[in-house]
């Protein structure tokens, strides 16, 4: 089957001024986005997850630069805009953002309402009267109840799963082509956080719009994903389906990230724990970032720095340990059969 | 074999004041927690865990019950020296370690305050010998004393945190929500941390938190609490065997799992109170099978039985 792209990213650079010094935080990422998809971004905090999305937005902090690469939307370069005007038609338009704290991203002093018919009448041109009526629909999409009663209250009125679904009603009030949820549930509970993760879903296959997720909980990306990008020190370390991912990764930091969750561990005995600390972006990588953590770790990650190798048409891997050189590598005991174990584990017939 | 009880709460409330009432945010909670072993208060944001948590260690007023430490009621009026023994015997950990430690103080002073507040040493070569101990015990450098806590990350100061609890050599540590402020690579250290020291020093853990799924790894016993409501006690294997509260199998059904086929496949049950009929038969607090609490009425139990079966 043939997927179109949507959006591509080519060698993308991105480096922040700090204090007189330059952080290199997006170092060297081409990613294609298929139309419809559901992408999952995981990493560690740092990782520049959500640096890497931002630039789709023009959304970088005022230190934070592009210092090379292309990103292509819709036949034009989105790393050469310059002015906020052209950003205003890209912006919350054709690629809008769910952020982590609904608190945070909703005006604390303005009626929900208020907030939703804004983006209607700014970006949809509809008159007061209209513009409520679709607001009202929105929010009933979405899943508030009652809201037509709901749409003169204030943000401090909703709870926090309730203020999550107005971010996303206004998020979708554009029809945007990507939607970007950057950790969208991670302030919320599990409950409210399955709740929400179904909307988005449901609303997908309505809207049909592309979905990219940034999140560090690889139970949720299990929930959502059809395809992973692990990202690993400012780069993408492996892509693949989320099959893929999870049931065969290739690369010893996938191993280590899905060898460390707490889903995994069995009562008695020791969880993995991912050994040192991620590199300095200050500072120049040499070779494989991951390589001083890395158990698995030989001679040559230390000096070059490890192209992709291709191990399926959708699974790519940075790791010399997919170089037919390299010594053969069994993944983790712990991960080798990843739905045999969590059901073994759902069934409580593993122990110590 | 009889084990020994070190905490007991029975027909606990703690209300706060709300308008011209007051607001019930825990009503009847009962459990023990023995000596030794990890005991778990689950449940969502607004559900009392953290408040019957607070009221453990005194922090929040209670307004009706009793809770027992080592044979002794601690929530009334005590002796001072009463008030000390319990004050040294129950630490907590915090879950924000941004926000829990003291910003304008070194590590040496947060560390030894408690040591200093109880008089724990003879001379100051002994509490600093006691500081770089318990840096030590928690995977923290000699050298670390004499910094700040903005010098530190987000894992390091949790361990500050754990250090700063264990010196006092307490008897039952309340960890809220130790790990949620983490990155998922440190929450594995954190927990095999805690692990590690309980076997060493044979502690008891009350441990608060949200995530079914890092609990279930960690504890022996869980409580799922529901609007400051216990409804399901048991211990962890049966828990997730044999969930019979629908809140419990709510909850459950909505941890995420790093697992696409099961994730893909799963069904979300939502829970409204609307699901219990109480009109006729009023519920209670019943050992279904040994261990194994569940709130519920007659016919429910009935249910839950026949289901067990």
């Amino acid at each position: 089957m043939e997927k179109n792209v949507i959006l591509s990213v080519r060698d993308l650079v991105v480096k922040f001024h700090v204090r007189d010094r330059i952080l290199t935080a997006i170092r060297n990422i081409s990613l294609d986005l298929y139309e419809n998809e559901t992408l999952a971004i995981v990493g560690e905090s740092g990782s520049g997850k959500t640096v890497m999305t931002k630039t789709f937005t023009g959304m970088l902090e005022s230190n934070g630069f592009i210092a090379g690469g292309k990103i292509f939307f819709e036949g034009r370069d989105l790393a050469a805009i310059t002015s906020n005007k052209e950003w205003e038609k890209i912006r919350g338009i054709k690629i809008a953002t769910v952020f982590q704290d609904p608190m945070s991203s909703l005006n604390p002093i303005r009626s929900i309402g208020s907030q939703i018919t804004e983006v209607i009448k700014k970006h949809q041109g509809k008159d007061g009267a209209e513009a409520k009526q679709l607001a009202i629909d929105l929010m009933n999409r979405v899943g508030i109840p009652n809201a037509a009663d709901r749409f003169n209250e204030y943000p401090f009125q909703y709870s926090g799963g309730m203020r999550q679904r107005i971010v996303i009603a206004i998020a979708l009030a554009c029809r945007p082509q990507i939607l970007i949820c950057d950790e969208p549930t991670t302030a919320l509970d599990v409950t409210i956080q399955a709740q929400i993760l179904q909307l988005i879903k449901d609303l997908q296959k309505e809207f049909h719009f592309t979905t990219i997720y940034i999140t560090h909980d690889l139970g949720v990306v299990a929930n959502v994903a059809q395809r992973v990008a692990v990202m690993y020190a400012g780069q993408i370390v492996e892509y693949g389906t989320a099959e893929e991912i999870f049931y065969s990764p290739k690369h010893p930091y996938t191993w280590a990230l899905l060898s460390s969750l707490p889903q995994l561990g069995i009562k008695g005995e020791r969880l993995y724990s991912i050994p040192g600390t991620p590199p300095s972006l200050f500072n120049e990588v040499k070779g494989d970032a991951f390589a001083p953590r890395n158990p698995y770790a030989i001679g040559i990650d230390f000096e070059e720095e490890p192209p992709f190798f291709q191990i399926s048409q959708t699974h790519q891997a940075k790791t010399w340990l997919l170089d037919p050189r390299a010594p053969k590598v069994e993944p983790p005991v712990a991960i080798r059969d990843l739905h045999g174990r969590i059901t073994a584990i759902l069934k409580g017939q593993v122990s110590k | 074999m009889e084990r020994e009880v070190i905490l007991s709460v029975r027909d606990l409330e703690v209300s706060f004041p709300k308008g011209k009432g007051r607001f019930i945010a825990v009503r009847d909670a009962n459990f023990d927690i023995y000596k030794g072993e990890t005991f778990a208060l689950v449940g969502e944001s607004g559900s009392g865990k953290t408040t019957i948590g607070r009221s453990i260690i005194r922090i929040n007023p209670t307004s009706k019950g009793k809770i027992i430490f080592e044979g002794k009621v601690i929530n009334e009026k005590l002796s001072a020296e009463e008030d000390r023994q319990v004050i040294k015997n129950i630490q907590m950990i915090f879950q924000d370690p941004a926000t829990s430690l003291n910003e304008r103080a070194t590590i040496d002073y947060i560390i030894s305050e408690g040591l200093v507040n109880f008089k724990m040493f003879k001379s100051q070569e002994e509490r600093k010998e006691k500081v770089v101990k318990s840096l030590a015990e928690v995977g923290l450098l000699q050298e670390h004393v004499t910094r700040y806590p903005h010098e530190f990350s987000g894992g390091q100061r949790q361990r500050i945190g754990i250090a700063r609890a264990m010196i006092m050599e307490p008897k039952l540590i309340i960890a809220d929500e130790p790990i949620s402020a983490l990155d998922v690579s440190i929450r594995a250290q954190v927990l095999n941390l805690m692990k590690a020291l309980q076997e060493e020093k044979g502690l008891t853990y009350l441990f608060i938190a949200h995530d079914l799924s890092v609990v279930r790894f960690i504890s022996d016993r869980i409580a799922v609490i529901h609007l400051g409501r216990i409804v399901e006690l048991a211990n962890t294997a049966d828990l997730f065997l044999h969930p019979l509260h629908p809140y419990t199998r709510s909850l459950l059904s909505a941890v995420p799992m790093p697992d696409p086929i099961s994730e893909k496949a799963k069904e979300l049950m939502v829970y409204t109170e609307n699901l219990h009929d109480y009109s006729v038969h009023q519920p209670s607090f019943v050992e279904i099978t040994p261990g194994h609490f569940v709130w519920a009425n007659e016919p429910e139990l009935e249910q839950y039985r026949e289901l067990l079966k």
